[in-house]
């Protein structure tokens, strides 16, 4: 068999460095997980907050996945460039719908009584 | 023929033919994905004043699934390492460990399951509600016919409402006991399926979709593991990208379990 390394896709997972990042990574999502259940029975004063701490960790954790696990961080400009568009795509789909949710917009949601 | 860009990137994109075609995939399902979130703050923002549920689903499980599916990740990590520094033997290793890890989340969602399909809510003919799960139904039992009792492991309530917030303080203390109920005094009874509530809907919804995702993901690795992995002493390089392919949609389905677990279960 080739020992040989022959890199493709410009990623170098092969010094034991990249691994601890890996272990590293691993670690910080467990703590993520265990500080979102922790912090869902706290009171912050509104449950608005809590939703905006709990998504805060998740987004976090997100990025963590996406920059290390999946190499997003070190990836090819045509891959920023699908997702850059995805992400822009995506943050309009929730920007229209936090938006129909407000009293003012045109499309807000009324109780009939 | 030989198709170009299967192992080689293409020198304008820097990407080979599978990794540009999974990541065009991955931006579909995120606009998937997120039309289901989206669904999901409607309901949510539409639901009467509270009437929305909240503590319906164990935390404690939604945890360990959580902590089953990230240790998944670093597993698929491990094996695309492996692959890239020519060790066989781990790459197996850690993709035998990564498909454990798919089958005890399945398993474990299943339990998630289960556990609502066998939760009933009950109108009683005195407006009450009594909610629990079922313990046993009596042969005779028919709510058609009003004949028969059945028994439930669970509590008693006079509105409804009482029955969305539990996870306020009060909740804690509740006393669930055995309740066994003659099918006269019973107007309605309902499961906690997806018809329930719109919250079970989303629920179900999202779950089942994001569980389909993680039994072909788990497919594929498998396939990789076994039968594909011959591919390795051909073509050792094609098969590294094809576990790279893989794994880059294993950890996209860990990312939408990240969202969906505060989402679902905490908030």
């Amino acid at each position: 068999m080739n020992n040989s390394m022959t890199m493709n896709s410009g990623h170098s997972p092969e010094s034991a460095h990249s691994v601890r990042g890996y272990i590293f990574v691993f670690i910080a999502l467990l703590a993520g997980t265990f500080l979102t259940v922790w912090a869902s029975f706290i009171q912050f004063g509104s449950r608005e907050i809590n939703i905006a701490v709990a998504l805060t960790i998740a987004s976090v954790k997100a990025f963590l996945v996406a920059a290390y696990f999946m190499h997003l961080i070190s990836e090819r400009k045509m891959i920023f460039c699908v997702m850059g568009f995805t992400a822009l795509f995506f943050a309009g789909l929730m920007g229209l719908t936090i938006w129909s949710t407000s009293p003012d917009s045109m499309v807000h949601i009324q109780h009939v009584p | 023929m030989d198709f170009p860009y299967i192992v080689e990137p293409r020198r304008d994109t820097g990407l080979y033919n599978a990794k540009l075609g999974i990541w065009l995939f991955l931006a579909s399902e995120v606009m998937l994905f997120g039309a289901l979130f989206s669904a999901y703050v409607l309901l949510r923002v539409g639901a009467e004043p509270g009437m929305w549920p909240h503590g319906w689903l164990n935390v404690y499980i939604g945890t360990a699934n959580t902590i089953v599916l990230i240790t998944s990740s670093i597993t698929t990590v491990m094996a695309w390492v492996s692959c890239k520094l020519r060790q066989y033997r781990r790459f197996k290793f850690f993709h035998a460990l990564t498909i454990v890890l798919a089958m005890t989340f399945v398993c474990i969602k299943s339990y998630e399951y289960h556990d609502k399909f066998t939760h009933y809510e009950i109108t009683l003919a005195n407006g009450k509600f009594a909610d629990g799960h079922l313990v046993e139904r009596s042969k005779d039992f028919d709510l058609a016919k009003k004949t028969g009792r059945v028994t439930i492991h669970g509590h008693e309530v006079d509105h409804e409402v009482e029955l969305m917030d539990m996870q306020r303080p009060e909740a804690r203390h509740i006393q669930r006991e055995e309740l066994t109920i003659p099918a006269t005094d019973i107007k309605k009874m309902e499961r906690y399926g997806p018809w329930h509530h719109t919250y079970l809907a989303i629920y179900f919804t999202l779950t089942a979709l994001h569980a389909f995702h993680v039994i072909c993901g788990a497919l594929v690795i498998g396939f990789l593991w076994g039968p594909g992995s011959r591919m390795w002493h051909t073509d050792p390089e094609r098969f590294t990208n094809r576990i790279e392919v893989s794994g880059l949609f294993w950890h996209f389905v860990d990312l939408i379990w990240i969202f969906l677990f505060p989402v679902l279960y905490l908030l």
